[in-house]
C-alpha cells in the first residue's frame, strides 16, 4: 500500500480524521521548509501537502500568492524541491503531495517528472488547473510511477463530474469547501456537512476538505463530516511574521492546537 | 480545417486547463455558446448592433498615398478604428454582452491591458444595464490614464492589480479569481482568443466580422484575393478576426505581428511565438515567456495591449501547421511606423496596431504594385497620446 492509504487506514483503524497541512516549498527557503516539515510532523501533521511556487498562481488568494513568491524570490525551482523530499525521505515517512499548477510539470516533462517524483519519495500529485479532461498527459505516467493524482471537487461540481473525479482520482480527493480562492474565512459554511457528506458517499476514496479553514474549531466541525481537514492559508500567514526558531514554535503550537482541534470534532 | 476539436483543442495547443470550481461554468458557458451562435434571433441582434451601435461595416481603405511613397504593393487599412470606442475589442464584447444577458447573468467582469478591452466591455454593459468590474494592472493604468477615466465615465469599477508585473497578465490572473469567487452570477468577458475553452473558439467567431468584410470588400476593391494579411498580436484577437475567413484561401499569406519590445535579443519583448516555448497559462498550452522552470516571464512592449507573454493557441497552432507566419516589431519601429501613418494618411493608430503598419512598411517595397496587403488598423491611437509624447520628450 501506498504512504497515503496506509495512512488514512491508520487514521480509520484508530476512529481519527486526518490534519493535512500546507506550506509553500521554498518559504523562505528551502533548508527552512525541511525543518518545517518535520516540525509539523511532529506537532500532529498527518500529511504534508508542500505547495509548488508559481509566478501566476490563480487559484490563490494574497497569503498563498505572496509566499509562492517568497519562494520564488529565493530561487526556489521543482528540481530543487524534489531534492529536499529526498532529503526529507531519510527522516520521515509522512506522506508528501506536491500541490501546485501544471506548467512547472509541463516544463520539467511529464514523464520524467513522475519518475524522478516518486524516486525522491514523493507520494501525490495535485494540479489545480489539470481537471480530469486534460490530465491523461500527466497520469499515464503517475500511474506507472505509482503516484497518485488528486483531483479537486468543489460546490460546483455535478454529480457527473463527482462521477468522473471518483473514476479518475487516487489517493484521496480534495473537497473544496468554497467557490472562490484560497484563503482563510471567517466562518464554514453551513452547508458544507451536508454536501461533503453527499459527495463522501458517492466516493470509495478518503475525502479531505480544504479552503478558508483556519481555526481548530473550524478544523474541528469539517473533521466531523470528512476524513481530512487540510489547513493553508492560515498556516502560511505565520511565514509572514516570523523566522527560524521562532516560526517553528508558533507553527507547532498551531498546529497542535488544529490536532486538537480535529480529534475534538472527530469524538462528538 | 476543423478546429478546435470538442474539447477546445488547436492541435496540441487550446483546451481547458483551470481548477474544478470553473469547469461546470465553462461547459454551461460552452453549450450556451453553441445554442446561441447558430439561433436566428442572436445573429440579428449581433448584427444590428454592429450595424447600428458599432457603425460596420468599416471601411478597407486604399492608403494610396502611403502605398506610393513605400514604392511596391497597395496597402489597404481595414479601420477597425473607426468602430464605436475606438477599436477592434467591441465586435466581441457586444458579441459576449448579448450572451451574458440571455444567460441571465447581471454582472460581467473583464481584464484590460490597453484599456481597450475594458472601456468596450465598460460601454456594453451599459448599453445592456449590466454591472462591470474591470482588473487593470497598476502599470497600466499609469500609462493609459485616460481610457480608466473612460471606464469610469460609464459605469464601470476599475480594480487596480499590482501583483507579479502588473500588467495585462496579472488582470487576468485577478479576474479569473473574481470570476472563480462569484461564478454563480458573474460573466467573465475575455478581451482575446486566449483563456479557457470556448474563449479562444467565441472570441474568434465575434471577431471573424473583421476578415468578412475585408475579404468581400478586397474582392470588390480589386476583383481578387490580397496577397498578404498583416496584424498585430498580443493575444491575437484583430489578427484571428481577419485571418479566420481567408484561412482555407491558401493564395493569401497571413503573418501575425509580435511586439519585439527593446529587441528579441535583449530578451526584453512580448514575442512568445517567435522567441517562446510551449506551456499553460490562463487555461490554455500555447507559446510563453517563460524561464527553463515553467515561471512565467515578464514581457515588454511599450504597447500595453501587446504586453504579454501568451499568445491564443489558435496562433500557435497556425504557426505549427504553417498557415500563418509570426514577425515581430520594435518598440522603435513601431514608434516609426506610428508617425509615418500620422504624417502620409492623416490616420493616428494605436501602438499595438503600428506593429502591423510597421510590418506592411518592410514588406511594401519587396513587393510589385499589382500585389497588395491588407494591414488590420485595429485601433485608433487617440490613447497613446501620452506615450508618444513621453518618448518624443514632448510636455503635454
Amino acid at each position: 500500500m501506498s504512504r497515503i492509504a496506509d495512512r488514512f487506514a491508520a487514521l480509520k483503524a484508530r476512529g481519527e480524521k486526518g490534519l493535512v497541512t500546507f506550506v509553500t516549498a521554498g518559504d523562505p527557503d528551502l533548508a527552512g521548509t525541511e525543518q518545517v516539515v518535520l516540525e509539523l510532523e511532529k506537532a500532529g501533521a498527518d500529511l504534508i501537502e508542500l505547495g509548488v511556487p508559481f509566478s501566476d498562481p490563480m487559484a490563490d488568494g494574497p497569503t498563498i500568492q505572496l509566499s509562492s513568491d517568497r519562494a520564488l524570490a529565493a530561487g526556489t525551482t521543482l528540481p530543487g524541491i524534489l531534492e529536499m523530499v529526498a532529503r526529507l525521505r531519510t527522516r520521515t515517512q509522512i506522506p508528501i503531495v506536491l500541490m501546485g499548477y501544471f506548467n512547472p510539470i509541463f516544463a520539467y516533462g511529464p514523464e520524467r517528472f513522475a519518475r524522478d517524483a516518486a524516486q525522491s519519495g514523493v507520494d501525490a500529485l495535485l494540479v489545480v488547473d489539470l481537471p480530469p479532461e486534460e490530465a491523461a498527459e500527466l497520469k499515464e505516467h503517475t500511474d506507472r510511477c505509482g503516484l497518485d493524482l488528486i483531483f479537486l471537487l468543489t460546490p460546483t461540481s455535478d454529480a457527473s463530474r463527482v462521477d468522473s473525479v471518483a473514476r479518475q482520482g487516487s489517493g484521496f480527493i480534495y473537497y473544496v469547501s468554497v467557490t472562490g480562492v484560497t484563503g482563510a474565512r471567517t466562518a464554514v459554511a453551513d452547508t458544507l456537512a451536508d454536501r461533503v457528506t453527499e459527495v463522501r458517499n458517492a466516493l470509495d476514496l478518503p475525502l479531505v476538505v480544504g479552503f478558508g479553514i483556519s481555526t481548530p474549531e473550524q478544523a474541528g466541525q469539517v473533521a466531523r463530516v470528512a476524513d481530512g481537514v487540510v489547513v493553508g492559508s492560515a498556516l502560511v500567514k505565520f511565514f509572514e511574521k516570523y523566522q527560524g526558531e521562532e516560526l517553528l514554535r508558533e507553527l507547532s503550537s498551531f498546529v497542535s492546537a488544529l490536532k486538537q482541534g480535529v480529534l475534538q470534532g472527530t469524538q462528538k | 480545417m476543423d478546429t478546435p476539436d470538442n474539447s477546445g483543442h488547436f492541435g496540441r495547443f487550446g483546451g481547458r486547463y483551470v481548477s474544478e470550481t470553473l469547469m461546470p461554468a465553462l461547459l454551461e458557458l460552452e453549450q450556451a455558446y453553441h445554442h446561441f451562435r447558430n439561433e436566428k434571433g442572436f445573429q440579428e441582434e449581433y448584427a444590428y448592433y454592429l450595424r447600428q451601435y458599432v457603425g460596420r461595416p468599416n471601411p478597407l481603405y486604399f492608403a494610396e498615398k502611403l502605398s506610393r511613397k513605400m514604392g511596391g504593393a497597395k496597402i489597404y487599412l481595414k479601420r477597425e478604428d473607426l468602430n464605436h470606442t475606438g477599436a477592434h475589442k467591441v465586435n466581441n464584447t457586444i458579441g459576449q454582452g448579448l450572451l451574458a444577458k440571455r444567460m441571465g447573468k447581471k454582472k460581467v467582469i473583464a481584464e484590460t491591458g490597453a484599456g481597450q478591452h475594458g472601456v468596450a466591455t465598460a460601454t456594453v454593459a451599459a448599453l445592456f444595464g449590466m454591472e462591470c468590474e474591470v482588473f487593470m494592472g497598476v502599470e497600466d493604468i499609469r500609462r493609459q490614464s485616460l481610457n480608466v477615466f473612460r471606464m469610469k465615465l460609464l459605469g464601470a469599477k476599475v480594480t487596480p492589480v499590482s501583483s507579479g508585473t502588473a500588467t495585462l497578465k496579472d488582470a487576468m490572473n485577478e479576474a479569473m479569481r473574481q470570476w472563480v469567487t462569484h461564478v454563480d452570477d458573474t460573466f467573465y468577458i475575455i478581451g482575446t482568443v486566449a483563456g479557457p475553452h470556448p474563449y479562444p473558439v467565441m472570441v474568434r467567431d465575434f471577431q471573424a466580422i473583421i476578415g468578412q468584410e475585408a475579404r468581400a470588400q478586397h474582392l470588390e476593391a480589386e476583383g481578387r484575393l490580397p496577397d498578404y494579411l498583416v496584424a498585430a498580436v498580443g493575444g491575437g484577437s484583430n489578427a484571428i478576426g481577419l485571418f479566420h475567413p481567408f484561412v482555407k484561401d491558401e493564395s493569401v499569406q497571413m503573418i501575425g505581428v509580435e511586439a519585439a519590445g527593446y529587441g528579441i535579443d535583449s530578451g526584453r519583448h512580448a514575442a512568445p511565438l517567435s522567441a517562446g516555448s510551449v506551456g499553460v497559462l490562463h487555461g490554455n498550452k500555447t507559446y510563453l515567456l517563460q524561464d527553463e522552470f515553467g515561471q512565467i516571464a515578464h514581457a515588454h512592449s511599450i504597447s500595453a495591449g501587446l504586453d504579454y507573454p501568451g499568445v491564443g493557441p489558435e496562433h500557435s497552432y497556425l504557426k505549427e501547421i504553417g498557415r500563418a507566419s509570426y514577425v515581430s516589431v520594435t518598440d522603435d519601429e513601431a514608434l516609426d511606423a506610428f508617425q509615418v501613418l500620422t504624417r502620409e494618411e492623416g490616420i493616428i493608430p494605436a501602438l499595438e496596431s503600428s506593429h502591423a503598419v510597421a510590418h506592411a512598411l518592410r514588406l511594401a517595397p519587396t513587393l510589385s504594385a499589382n500585389e497588395s496587403i491588407v494591414v488590420c488598423l485595429s485601433g485608433r491611437g487617440d490613447k497613446d497620446i501620452h506615450t508618444v509624447a513621453d518618448v518624443m520628450g514632448v510636455q503635454l
